[in-house]
C-alpha cells in the first residue's frame, strides 16, 4: 500500500547557501536540515512544516493549496482558499507548533486555521451495507485476508451495520493484525474496495459511495419495509388485481389475505399455508433461513415457503404475486386443478406493483464513517492549553474539520469527530507504521479566541503570505483514488 | 549572511531549543536556577559558531576515516574521528557518521564546565549525551520512527551505569542506511560512540540481493553525500518472517562484536515489529504497550 515514489532523480541539482553545509539538492528533495528543498530547480523554504519526502512516504499528497478545481471544502469566499490538512506533514509534537497556523480574513474576522495531520491510534471506520441480506450474526468477527479487523454490530433500518479497527486491532493483537487492519481502515476511508468475511456468514466487498458486494453479487436496492410492511404500503394497489400476494422477506414474511391491511379490504382468505413461524396474522417470521436469494432468505424457488394449498378453501384459476421485499424477485402463479401453483405470465398492473415498490427501494450504498480522537499531543501543537481547545471546540467557537469535510464531534470529553470519507478529496488519508491512521484535522477560530486559548501566536501567519510564499505551492497529487465523491 | 543560530526556550520553559542548518538540539539541565541559566548560555555560546567550524573541515569529514591517523583540527571534528577510527578498518565509515552524537557531547560538556548539574541531556536528532549526577537516572522511551513517535520501550540508564550516549539509527532517520533497520538503538560510554556504532550495526542488519529492497546510490539522492556511489535503502518491501529474524540477526553479530570489544553497553535492533536486545547485562526495559505486538525475540548476552 505505501506507495514508494522514490525515483532516480534527473541531474537537476542545486546549491543551497542558507548554511555553511552548503548542501547540494536534487529536484524533489531536502537538503540535510529538512527545511530547503529543490522544488523544480528552485530552493524552497519548506519549514518547518511540509517536508516533500516525509510526507510523500507516508503514502500522502502534497495539495496544502487549491484555488479551484474540485475541491469542495470551501469555507472561506473567493478569491481565498481553505487551507487543508492533508499533506501538512506532521513533526515531532514534542515541541514544533502544528505545520500550519494560518490566519485569514473572512468577512472582516481574523480567524485562524491550525491545520495539523493527526495521527490516530484510537481510530476506526463505522461502515453502514445497505442490504438485507444476511451477512453474518451480531457480535461475529469481521475478517480482512483473514485477520480480525473488526465486528458485526447491531443493524439499522435496511443495512448491516460493521465496527472496524479501533485500538485493539490496531495495536493490541499480532503483527500482522495491526497491520492489515491499518490498511483496511486506509482504503476504506481512501474510497477504496476493501473484500471482508464474516465469521459464520457472508463475504462482502465494501467501497464508500458504491453498492455492496455480497458473495459475489451486486446489491441493488434497500428494502421498503419488511414483507409485512410492505404488504400494509401496497394492499390497496393489489386489491382487485390478485387473489393472494406474499412478499418474502428474511424477517417478517408478509400474506395479504391473512393481514390487518387484506382484511380491511375484505380480501378472502385463499387456504394459503406458510412455512416458519407465525407471528401475528399474516406476518411469519423464519420462513426460510437466511441467505442471498429472495429477501435476505436462501431461496431460490419461492413456492418452497409454501405449503399445500387449503383445498376447503382454496380454488382453482386463484392467482398469487410472489415478490420479495425489494422487488427484485418477483412470481405469478395461477393455482390449476389439483390446486397447485403454476407460473404465468404477470399481468401488466402487476408488474407496474412490482416496479412500484423497486422504486421506493433506494439504491443500496455502502457509508463509511471515518472516527478518531484527537489526543494530548496533538492538541498541543495547536494550542499551549489542550484542554482550552477542547473546550473551545464544544462552545462551539472553534470549528472543526476534516479535509474541509464538516464533522461530528462526539459530546463528552476529548475530540472525538466522525466524517463521511466519500467528503474528502482523494488520498486524504495514510498511515504511519506504528500502525495508525493519519487523518487531516483543522481547527478554524476567531484570532482574538485563538490568542485567548494559548495559541502560538507567533506562528500564526496571514493566507495570502502562504499563497505567494514559495514555501508553500501546488504540487500534482500523486495518486487519485475511484471512491465516488459526494 | 544574516545566518544566526535559532535559540529559543521552549512552551514548557524549561527544555532549550538550538537550531543551526541541519542541527536541531533539544537540551534539558536540572540544578538549581542559577546554574542552569549559566549552563544553558554556555551551551549558546559553544553552539554559535560550531557549524561554521565543522564546514570548514567538511571534505575531511565526508571521506572515509583512516583508523591509524586524524587531521582533523576542530575538537568536534576530532572527536567524530575518534568515534568511527575503531570501525574504520573493517568498515567504510566516515566521521560524518558521528556527527550528531559528537556534537551532543561538545554542548554537554561545556554546560558541565560552566556549571554543575544534577541532570542534563542534549538531544540531537535522537543522538542524545547525557549526564547524570550520583543517584539520579534518566528514563530513555524508544520510538520505532522519529516521524511516527509513538512508544514502544523505555529503558533506564542509571548514574552508576557506564554509559552516558544513546543513539538511533535506521532507513528512516535523516541519513541514509545501507541497511535495512527500521532503528537500532545503541546504548555506550559516549554520544559519539554510540551514534558511529549506531550507524555500523544498523547498516548489518540487512538482506543483501533482496529483491523486495529498493536501493539506489546515495550520490543520485543527495549529490554531496558522503557515502558517494553506495547503494542506500530507500524501500524495503514484504519480508517473510524467517527473513526478518535472518536479517535481525546478522545485525546482532554485529552488536555481540562490538560489545565484546566494549564499543558499545548494548543494542536494540528493531526490525518490521521483531526486536532483538544485545546487551552486556540486562538493560532495564519495560514494555511501554500492555501489550507487545508480535513477538519480540530477545537475547541477553553476559560477557
Amino acid at each position: 500500500m505505501l506507495t514508494d515514489t522514490t525515483t532516480a532523480p534527473v541531474d537537476d541539482k542545486i546549491r543551497c547557501d542558507a548554511c555553511p553545509v552548503m548542501c547540494y539538492i536534487k529536484p524533489g528533495a531536502a537538503g540535510a536540515c529538512d527545511r530547503y528543498a529543490n522544488h523544480n530547480g528552485e530552493l524552497v523554504r519548506v519549514d518547518p512544516h511540509i517536508v516533500l519526502e516525509r510526507t510523500v512516504s507516508h503514502g500522502g499528497r502534497l495539495v496544502p493549496f487549491q484555488a479551484g478545481g474540485d475541491w469542495d471544502g470551501k469555507i472561506v469566499h473567493e478569491p481565498s482558499v481553505f487551507v487543508t490538512a492533508i499533506g501538512a506533514g506532521t513533526t515531532y509534537p514534542d515541541y514544533k507548533p502544528a505545520p500550519f497556523i494560518v490566519s485569514s480574513k473572512i468577512d472582516g474576522i481574523d480567524m485562524v486555521t491550525v491545520v495539523t495531520e493527526g495521527i490516530f491510534s484510537y481510530c476506526g471506520v463505522k461502515v453502514k451495507i445497505d442490504t438485507d441480506r444476511y451477512l453474518g450474526p451480531e457480535t461475529a468477527t469481521v475478517r480482512a485476508q483473514g485477520e480480525a479487523v473488526g465486528h458485526v454490530t447491531t443493524s439499522e433500518y435496511g443495512s448491516q451495520m460493521l465496527s472496524l479497527g479501533g485500538v485493539h486491532h490496531l495495536t493490541g493483537g499480532s503483527k500482522k493484525e495491526g497491520r492489515v487492519t491499518c490498511d483496511t481502515l486506509m482504503d476504506l476511508s481512501n474510497c477504496k474496495p476493501v473484500e471482508l468475511t464474516i465469521d459464520g456468514g457472508a463475504t462482502v466487498v465494501v467501497q464508500a459511495g458504491y453498492p455492496p458486494i455480497v458473495n459475489g453479487v451486486p446489491e441493488e436496492r434497500m428494502r421498503v419495509g419488511c414483507g409485512s410492511a410492505t404488504i400494509g404500503m401496497f394492499a390497496k394497489q393489489w386489491h382487485g388485481k390478485v387473489d393472494e400476494v406474499v412478499v418474502v422477506d428474511d424477517h417478517i414474511t408478509g400474506v395479504l389475505s391473512e393481514h390487518q391491511a387484506g382484511k380491511l379490504l375484505d380480501i378472502p382468505d385463499t387456504g394459503i399455508k406458510m412455512k416458519g413461524r407465525r407471528s401475528t396474522p399474516g406476518r411469519y417470521f423464519q420462513v426460510a433461513e437466511p441467505g442471498t436469494g429472495w429477501g435476505g432468505t436462501k431461496i431460490s424457488d419461492p413456492l418452497s415457503v409454501l405449503g399445500p394449498f387449503d383445498p376447503k378453501k382454496a380454488r382453482p384459476g386463484m392467482t398469487i404475486l410472489m415478490v420479495s421485499t425489494t422487488g427484485e424477485h418477483a412470481a405469478y402463479y395461477e393455482l390449476d386443478e389439483a390446486l397447485k401453483p403454476v407460473e404465468k405470465e404477470m399481468p401488466a398492473d402487476l408488474k407496474h406493483s412490482v416496479e412500484r415498490i423497486q422504486e421506493n427501494c433506494e439504491p443500496a450504498l455502502c457509508t463509511v464513517l471515518f472516527m478518531g480522537g484527537a489526543g494530548g499531543s496533538l492538541r498541543a501543537g495547536v494550542t499551549d492549553n489542550p484542554v482550552r481547545l477542547t473546550r473551545s471546540v464544544k462552545e462551539a467557537l472553534t470549528r472543526v474539520t476534516s479535509g474541509g469535510a464538516p464533522v461530528y464531534v462526539w459530546p463528552g470529553g476529548g475530540i472525538t469527530f466522525m466524517v463521511d470519507v466519500t467528503r474528502l478529496p482523494a488520498g486524504a488519508f495514510g498511515y504511519v507504521p506504528t500502525p495508525a491512521l493519519v487523518a487531516p484535522i483543522e481547527f478554524t477560530l476567531k484570532l482574538s479566541d485563538y490568542a485567548a486559548l494559548g495559541g502560538h501566536m507567533d506562528h500564526v501567519r496571514p493566507l495570502a503570505s502562504l499563497k505567494d510564499n514559495t514555501e508553500t505551492r501546488q504540487t500534482p497529487s500523486l495518486q487519485s483514488s475511484p471512491g465516488r465523491r459526494a | 549572511m544574516t545566518r544566526a543560530p535559532q535559540i529559543a526556550r521552549l512552551a514548557d520553559g524549561r527544555r532549550l531549543h538550538l537550531q543551526d542548518g541541519p542541527i536541531d538540539l533539544i537540551l534539558e539541565a536540572r540544578g538549581s536556577e542559577a546554574n542552569v541559566r549559566t549552563a544553558y548560555g554556555a551551551a549558546v555560546q559553544c553552539f554559535t559558531g560550531l557549524l561554521d567550524e565543522l564546514c570548514e573541515e567538511l571534505p575531511l569529514l565526508r571521506q572515509a576515516a583512516d583508523p591509524a591517523r586524524c587531521l582533523l583540527r576542530g575538537t568536534v571534528a576530532r572527536r567524530m574521528h575518534d568515534a568511527v577510527a575503531p570501525f574504520a578498518s573493517e568498515h567504510f565509515i566516515t566521521p560524518m557518521a558521528a556527527v550528531a552524537g559528537s556534537v551532543a557531547e561538545e554542548i554537554l560538556g561545556a554546560m558541565l564546565q560552566s556549571a554543575p548539574l544534577e541532570r542534563a541531556y542534549v538531544n540531537n536528532g535522537g543522538d542524545i549525551a547525557l549526564h547524570l549526577a550520583d543517584g539520579e537516572h534518566f528514563t530513555v522511551g524508544l520510538v520505532e520512527r522519529p516521524d511516527a513517535p509513538a512508544l514502544m520501550r523505555t529503558m533506564v540508564v542509571h548514574a552508576d551505569d557506564p554509559s552516558r550516549g544513546v543513539a538511533t539509527s535506521g532507513r528512516h532517520g535523516r541519513s541514509f542506511s545501507l541497511g535495512i533497520a527500521d532503528a537500532v538503538t545503541v546504548l555506550a560510554r559516549t554520544a559519539s560512540q554510540a551514534d558511529a556504532a549506531a550507524t555500523i550495526i544498523a547498516n548489518a542488519v540487512d538482506l543483501p540481493g533482496h529483491p523486495a529492497i529498493v536501493r539506489y546510490p546515495a550520490h543520485d539522492l543527495q549529490p554531496d553525500s558522503d557515502l558517494g556511489a553506495r547503494l542506500v535503502t530507500r524501500g524495503v518491501g514484504e519480508l517473510s518472517a524467517d527473513e526478518i529474524e535472518a536479517a535481525l540477526e546478522s545485525g546482532a553479530a554485529c552488536a555481540r562484536k562490538l560489545l565484546a570489544a566494549g564499543l558499545i553497553d548494548g543494542a536494540a535492533l528493531r526490525l518490521r515489529g521483531e526486536m532483538i536486545t544485545v546487551a552486556a547485562r540486562a538493560i532495564q526495559m519495560s514494555n511501554a504497550q500492555a501489550r507487545l505486538r508480535g513477538g519480540a525475540m530477545e537475547s541477553t548476552m553476559h560477557v
